[in-house]
């Protein structure tokens, strides 16, 4: 008969062809098998929707923590580059950032270390919170004391890494001035916003503003108050005492040397032995590294959670894909006395359940972009400028592929159950 | 190998093993269908028809005995290469029609050719002139339930011809329909027979349905009882 040939023609040609999707069989059947898997889909609308929500809640919230992680990340390196990678920062106490530490650091250890090898110039400061008043307002802030004599003052501009919104920086001795945060110029820590040349009381010492640091984006830091060190050791009544000490090394010399010169010396100077320091000397690259290992722990935590939520789309696909191979029984043996093989029938239940995920990931990924942005504008809205997200096509397209793989393999038991149901039985089944 | 005879069942046995008792659904079967025969198959129920039909249609393996469709024998072939043969050389039309509820009429023809691995361009004609054949031209791209039974069945038809198999199984392909339609179907099979000279067993218990075949086979307890001529020549 000559339709039989033309038949075994496009059988011939078909085999030869399948190279493009080779796991389908070749191109045609790959879009055959999407078709009865997107109808599948369509007809169980409802439900398809409700097990996609385990899967896009999930990556939604996959992505948003990693969008922001990333965000802060860049951020706080971008503070640390501006600060300098030729700067040793060296603070009290054994803990991270001094916490958990009672020691102290002092003027001492200062004169110590500017006389450790490698080491250009010093300069540390003081942080304390004290009552600031203006306008018949009292309100409680952080007040730093830094170095403002000829020597220090460079450095501590350098480090502080700060711009100025209006007015100056203090300047030589300067011990009648204030220099504020930008909230407190802006209206939004005292009622009313403090102005260059307005007069606030710290500690009853009448002081004058001269100048507004730029936004930094860190509440904190935008409601402090910079004043002279000499001035807030009298009022904090601290003669000795250094929160930090920030050390640049001298050209050519490699920070991560200087900073165990600093240790060794310190080491001598306040008697310690080694790894019992109560002190730390870090370099802007350890603290940096300090920051990301804190930053990934806490990341890591939070996508372990969403990493449930995956998991639970994952077994929720599962379910369903169980139920429709259930009610789709009689279908299955229709289509395997048509001619479907076993892998046929194995291909369009992958094929449903990889399409559950990868649309579950693609509203997962848009929720998840939204979620971050969202997060992003209520922190700027709450003066936390750091926290910016960062989208990046990896991880956009890691989220895709991920729920794509999650929903594929949640797919596959239900899958093989599908494919190896004897025609005859399956026809039988009512 | 015959050249005869297209299906060839020769002491085929069925047993289906229920708790700690064997039932016997075919008991030594022998069987031959000559090519281009149309031969109506009858009994009462649990005769064992249905389990002759499977076996016929590769559907089901045999206990015991051998089955050659087309000269080869199937009775041992493992479910992947049953599955060619049946897309390949069986056309089955089903009492309850068996369409994809979410496939169209050309849709639900073009199926089978998909498991073939024919183009689309081809699938497509082939569809569209099968549905002409059973004079659906027009339902097209309606879905199963935008049909009538008679219309169901008619797709069913066009559908079991879809890879121009050389033998066409009907299991009660009249049985949940009226007998005006039917007869209808009916008039489609024999001229399927007819025109393009295609073996048909067609399975039934309606004996006015079963004189339209050329040859009545009787089964009774899983074995033939006695042959008839059905009124075609």
């Amino acid at each position: 008969m000559a339709d039989t040939g033309i038949i075994e023609e496009e059988r011939r040609k078909k085999a030869q062809n399948n190279v493009i999707f080779p796991f389908f069989g070749g191109g045609v059947m790959f879009t055959d098998y999407l078709k009865i898997a997107v109808n599948n889909i369509r007809k169980r609308k409802l439900r398809s929707w409700l097990t996609m929500i385990g899967i896009f809640i999930g990556i939604a919230a996959v992505v948003a923590m990693i969008s922001l992680g990333q965000g802060m990340r860049n951020s706080i390196t971008e503070q640390f580059e501006a600060f300098g990678i030729d700067k040793i920062t060296i603070m009290a106490g054994g803990g991270f950032f001094g916490i958990g530490g009672s020691a102290e650091l002092t003027t001492e250890d200062l004169d110590v270390i500017k006389k450790s090898r490698g080491v250009a110039e010093v300069t540390g400061f003081l942080t304390s919170t004290a009552r600031v008043e203006f306008g018949g307002e009292s309100k409680f802030t952080f007040i730093s004391g830094v170095p403002t004599g000829p020597d220090e003052r460079e450095l501590m501009l350098e480090v502080l890494t700060v711009d100025m919104a209006d007015g100056k920086f203090l300047g030589s001795g300067d011990t009648s001035h204030a220099v504020i945060g930008y909230l407190v110029g802006k209206g939004e820590f005292f009622e009313k916003p403090v102005k260059v040349g307005d007069k606030i009381v710290i500690a009853e010492k009448e002081l004058k503003v001269i100048g507004i640091i730029d936004k930094i984006g860190n509440p904190n830091d935008d409601t402090g108050i910079i004043i002279d060190l000499e001035l807030a050791r009298e009022i904090y009544d601290e003669p000795d005492r250094l929160d930090a000490i920030m050390a640049q090394v001298t050209k050519g010399t490699s920070p991560s040397s200087v900073a165990e010169n600093i240790e060794k010396d310190l080491r001598k100077h306040r008697d310690v032995e080694i790894g019992e320091e109560d002190f730390n000397v870090l370099t802007t690259e350890q603290l940096l590294e300090s920051f990301n290992t804190v930053l990934n722990i806490v990341t890591g935590i939070l996508i372990g959670i969403a990493s449930i939520s995956l998991l639970v789309g994952g077994v929720g696909i599962m379910n369903t894909m169980y139920t429709s191979v259930l009610e789709r029984t009689s279908e299955i043996g229709v289509m395997k006395a048509i001619g479907a093989r076993n892998s046929d029938i194995l291909k369009i239940f992958l094929t449903e359940s990889a399409i559950m995920g990868i649309i579950g990931g693609a509203i997962g990924v848009v929720i998840g972009v939204m979620m971050a942005k969202t997060v992003e504008l209520a922190a700027i809205a709450a003066n936390y400028d750091l926290l910016k997200v960062e989208f990046t096509a990896s991880v956009i397209l890691g989220s895709l592929f991920f729920s794509t793989v999650v929903g594929t393999l949640s797919g596959f038991l239900p899958a093989r159950q599908a494919s190896s149901i004897k025609p005859v039985d399956a026809l039988r089944y009512e | 190998m015959s050249k005869k005879y297209i299906i060839e069942l020769s002491n085929v046995w069925k047993t289906y093993t229920i708790g700690k008792v064997d039932v016997h659904a075919l008991r030594g079967l022998t069987l031959n269908v000559k090519r281009g025969e149309f031969l109506a198959v009858m009994g009462p129920s649990g005769s064992g028809k249905s389990t002759a039909m499977n076996m016929i249609g590769s559907l089901d393996i045999p206990t015991k005995g051998v089955i050659k469709l087309d000269g080869q024998d199937i009775s041992k072939l493992h479910e992947s290469d049953l599955a060619q043969i049946r897309g390949q050389k069986i056309g089955f039309i089903f009492q309850k029609f068996n369409l994809l509820p979410t496939f169209t009429a050309k849709e639900n023809i073009m199926l089978p050719m998909t498991f073939q691995k024919m183009s689309q361009e081809e699938k497509l004609k082939r569809a569209e002139n099968l549905l002409s054949l059973v004079g659906l031209g027009d339902r097209m791209n309606h879905l199963p339930s935008e049909l009538s039974g008679g219309q169901q069945q008619r797709v069913a038809i066009a559908r079991a011809l879809a890879n121009n198999p050389e033998v066409v199984l009907a299991d009660e392909p009249t049985g949940n329909l009226d007998t005006k339609t039917g007869n209808i179907v009916m008039q489609y099979l024999k001229k399927l027979h007819k025109t393009q000279g295609k073996t048909i067993v067609l399975v039934t218990h309606d004996s006015d349905i079963a004189r339209e075949a050329q040859r009545i086979e009787r089964l009774r307890d899983g074995a033939l009882v006695n042959t008839k001529r059905g009124n075609k020549k």
